[in-house]
This record gives structure tokens, sequence and C-alpha cells, in this order.
């Protein structure tokens, strides 16, 4: 069976799965999908070209701000909201994507984290517009079609499904190829005529439209957005899913967003100390199986082609 | 014959260490030059200059009529500069077509293209398979270059570097670390190449060198020391001070 039956068999088993599941579960199975993408967004970058961003949670929140603004405050209709939401978390990872391109490594790293505390202490204190810490209520958001839990779940799966495959494509395309050279080497790429920065920077953007696709999705499936939208521990959630789920697989994403959220909500019934055990759980795939869940079973896959 | 690259007073200074300083070169286009010079001549960093990786502290650096002193690698690659590196510097997580695929959309308009396969035109497979041809690769193209051998890694080096056909091509030492044979096969490659493109070769082996090239530039602490034809090249008596003489007292 080939690689690209094997997700449309997944996607199917994906689309039944309200039939079966409690509307508990069906939201959890959203959000699951949801943080897919962000957690994807950040592997194209984090697998691709070797950056690992800690701001994707702000730029993810500002999509969700924004739409729950225009709808809440301004007045727009939904479809508008979540094009605005989009187009302000693109516009958001431009602006970051200028100052963060010339930077690699662990100044990258740090460059990210303090942009996206920017973000957090603006919808902190800007409480005319973002409410402060009180946040943004939405009411009604969903058009009446996606009322019921079951039909925003598929629009849901079919956005999720639509960024998947257009990350796939991205990420294989002559540019995303180009994106693998910088991570590989730069002075290399700069040598045979490529703009490094401005690749970055192209870069940069396209991942944050995806992070922002994610956030506008979660302005209509949460209806309200607080500054811990917005904070570190957000960007963290989405870069560890990434990680969990095989840092490069872009796939893995999803496999990662629903072993994490899955496991929070499990423990989260024991104690309340469900942190700790995912801070265990995190450190044992470090050791145990460092190219994440998807990764190992990819690998473990191609050595028993090759025994064969 | 018009010069391909001229430099002029060329200096590249790193705080109070001069590495190039001071150093006037004119080669012809089609010429093949060496630069040789004893470790810390300053070879490394003149190319560094000329491709744009560091930027002259002072000085021109004219390509073609052209003055490219303050132009970024990027737009230096693109009039056709292309050039090898001392320590192999490829794309190891990619294959050996993926490699040369990069190097060829470098100087073309398709690498924007953010969405879809790949598409390769024909006159890209034609470039990709002369260079596999010619860096003798051909059935190695599918294999990611980590997995290949050091002297295949530096047979993929001198592809990437040619498959573009450059106007002015810089070897870095590209024989540096290979075996007797390799070191053959690479000096094979390098006559092969068109007459029309400038090769200019950093290079420490004196048998390899002087049968390739038609002029030496000899570097000593950052300035020119002697240019001569290969054939006075291991006569003259500064060479032999500077270089050749420490060679022998070395092997002696």
């Amino acid at each position: 069976m080939n690689r690209g039956m094997l997700w449309l068999l997944a996607l199917l088993a994906a689309a039944v799965m309200p039939l079966v599941l409690s509307s508990y579960h069906v939201d959890l199975a959203t959000r699951i999908l949801i943080f897919a993408v962000l957690a994807m967004s950040i592997d194209v970058l984090a697998g691709f070209v070797g950056r690992t961003s800690l701001c994707h949670g702000a730029i993810f929140g500002v999509a969700t701000y924004v739409v729950i603004w225009a709808m809440a405050k301004a007045g727009l209709p939904a479809v508008p909201a979540f094009l605005a939401g989009v187009v302000a978390a693109t516009l958001v990872a431009a602006l970051f994507g200028l100052l963060a391109v010339r930077t690699s490594g662990v100044y990258f790293l740090l460059l990210t984290v303090a942009l996206g505390m920017v973000v957090w202490g603006i919808c902190l204190r800007w409480t005319g517009v973002t409410g402060g810490e009180n946040g943004l209520r939405g009411q009604d958001m969903r058009p009446a079609l996606l009322l019921a839990r079951e039909n925003f779940y598929w629009l849901v799966l079919a956005v999720a499904a639509l960024a998947a495959w257009a990350m796939q494509r991205f990420v294989n395309s002559p540019f995303g190829l180009s994106l693998r050279g910088i991570r590989d080497s730069e002075s290399r790429m700069r040598a045979l005529g490529y703009n490094v920065p401005l690749h970055l920077f192209v870069g940069f953007a396209v991942s944050g439209f995806f992070a922002g696709v994610a956030g506008a999705m979660y302005a209509f499936f949460n209806e309200y957005v607080s500054p811990s939208s917005v904070a570190m521990g957000q960007s963290v959630a989405g870069l560890l899913m990434a990680i969990v789920g095989g840092v490069g697989t872009l796939f893995g994403s999803f496999i990662g967003a629903a072993a994490i959220i899955l496991l929070e909500n499990t423990v989260s019934w024991y104690t309340d100390r469900w942190q700790a055990v995912l801070g265990l759980v995190f450190i044992l795939t470090m050791i145990f199986a460092p190219e994440g869940i998807l990764g190992t079973i990819r690998r473990l896959g191609a050595v028993t082609r090759r025994a064969r | 014959m018009p010069a391909a690259l001229t430099l002029t007073e060329v200096v590249v200074a790193f705080g109070a260490l001069r590495a190039v300083d001071g150093v006037s070169l004119s080669i012809p286009a089609g010429e093949r030059r060496a630069i040789i010079g004893p470790n810390g001549a300053g070879k490394t960093t003149l190319f560094q200059a000329i491709t744009g990786m560091v930027q002259a502290t002072s000085g021109r650096v004219v390509f073609e009529d052209a003055d490219i002193t303050a132009l970024p690698p990027h737009r230096r690659a693109q009039r056709g500069i292309s050039r090898t590196f001392q320590i192999t510097n490829l794309f190891p997580t990619l294959t050996v077509r993926q490699n040369l695929f990069l190097a060829l959309r470098g100087l073309a308009p398709g690498k924007f293209s953010l969405f879809g396969q790949p598409k390769i035109t024909a006159m890209e497979a034609a470039r990709t398979e002369a260079a596999l041809l010619a860096a003798r690769l051909v059935g190695r193209e599918e294999i990611e270059v980590r997995a290949l051998s050091y002297g295949e890694q530096r047979q993929v080096e001198l592809a990437v570097s040619i498959v573009n056909q450059p106007r002015m091509l810089l070897l870095d030492e590209p024989a540096a670390g290979l075996s007797p044979n390799e070191r053959a096969m690479v000096a094979e490659v390098i006559r092969a190449l068109p007459r029309d493109i400038t090769v200019v070769l950093i290079e420490h082996d004196m048998d390899l060198v002087l049968g390739l090239v038609d002029q030496v530039t000899c570097l000593h602490e950052g300035r020119v020391l002697v240019e001569a034809p290969p054939s006075e090249i291991r006569g003259n008596p500064a060479v032999q001070e500077v270089y050749l003489g420490r060679a022998r007292h070395a092997a002696g």
C-alpha cells in the first residue's frame, strides 16, 4: 500500500469519527486538528529550514484575536473575519520574518521568543482593543450551518487536510528544496546565486500563513481569546507536538497533536499535575524516539524493507 | 585577451590582521591560473573576496568590465562566478541530483515556484547529465551526499560548480585529501573544461598544478610574491624560499 492510500484511509477514518464519538470527544478531535495545523506550520520551519520558532503560538493567537475582534467589535460576517485573521497573522509573520531571517540557531530561537513576548505584552496591555486580561468573547460566531459540532468538525477536517496537502506540496516544491538547501549549507546556497535572506523571509511568511489558518479556526472553535492564547506556552505546545510527531515528517504533527492533547485530557482526570507527566513523556521521547513517533515508524519501516 | 577578472589593491583585514594585503591581479578570459603559497598566505581569503563571502576592506574587484566589489555573493554567482570550497560544502541530506538541481535553479527564475513537484527542463536535464558525466558520478545520482565517500563528495563539489557552465570557476584545493588516482581524475575534469571558462585554482600539489595551468601567482603574507608561467616557478628563488624550500625542509 502506498503512502497516499494510507493518508486517504486516515482521512476517511477521521471523517466517520463524529458518527461514533461522544460530543465531548468530537470537540477534542476538533482541537487536535487545529493544533496539528499549528504544529505543521512550525515543522515547515523546524524540519525543512532548520529554524526552530517559538513565536508561532503568538502568530496563531493574533489570528484568533483578529477574528473574534472583527466579529464581536467590528461586526464583520464570519468569512471576512476569518480571512482578516489569516491576513493579520501572515503580516505579523512577515514582519517577524524581516527581523529574524538574518539569524540562525540559538539567536533565531531567542529572537522569536522575544517577538512572541511583544505580542503577548500588547494583548495584555492594549485593553481598549484586546480586553486585557479578560480577553475577548465572541457570541454565536459560527454560521447556522456550522452550529452542530459534527458539521464544524468536518469543516475543520477539510481545512486541515487542505492545509496539510498544501504544506506538503510547498516543502517538496523547488522553493521548498531551496529551503532545505539553506538548512544544509547557507554559504553554498549564496555561492550558487540564492538570495538566502529573501528565501528565509518567504518561508517564514508562508509558515506564518498556516499558523494563522489554525488560529482563525481556533477562534470559531473556542469563541474566546485571552493573552494565554498568544503566550509562550502556546508556541511551546505547538513545537512539542511537532517534535513528538517527528520533526521533518510534516504529517507527524497530526500524531503529535493527538498524543499530547489526549494525554493532557486523560491525565488531568487523575491529577492536576498533568504537565509533569507531559514533561516526563517528552523526556522519554527524546531518549527513545528522538525522530518522533512518525519518524521512528518510518525508520523502522525502512529497516524492515531493507531486511527483506 | 581582455581580462576576465581584475583585482586592484584588494585588502581584506580582520581586525589588525591583513589576510589579503594589497593584491593586484589581472586574469585574462579563458586562462588557467594557479594561486599558490604557504598556509596563511591569504589564498582562500582572496577567493572569499572575489566571491563576496567577505567584503574587501578596500580595493576594487572587477569582473568582465563590471565593478562587483560591493555585490553580495548571490549577485556575483548570477554573473557567472562559481566556486568550490576547500572544506566540502554540499547539501548532505539531499541526493546528488537534488544538489545539482539547486545549483541549476540558483541562476534560474524557477527557484520561486512555491508549489508542486520540481519540473526539470530539457536544458537542465542535459546540463545535469553533462556534469554527472564530467565528474564521473553517473549511477550515483539518487544517493544522499552524506552517504558518499569523501572522494565522491569532492566529485559532487566539482559537478555542482560546473553544472551551470560558469564564466569563471574558482577551485579551492579540489584535490586535497584525495588518493593519487582521484587526483588524476580531478586534473582530468579540469583539463576537459571548455576553454572559454576562466579557471582559478588553489592547490598545494605542485605536480598537479604545474601540468594544468598557464600562469602561476604565488602569494605570501597576503601579497603577490611572484607571477610567472609554471615552467619558471620551480626555479624561482623567492618561491623556493617561502614555499618549495620550506616543503623540502619539512620533508627532510
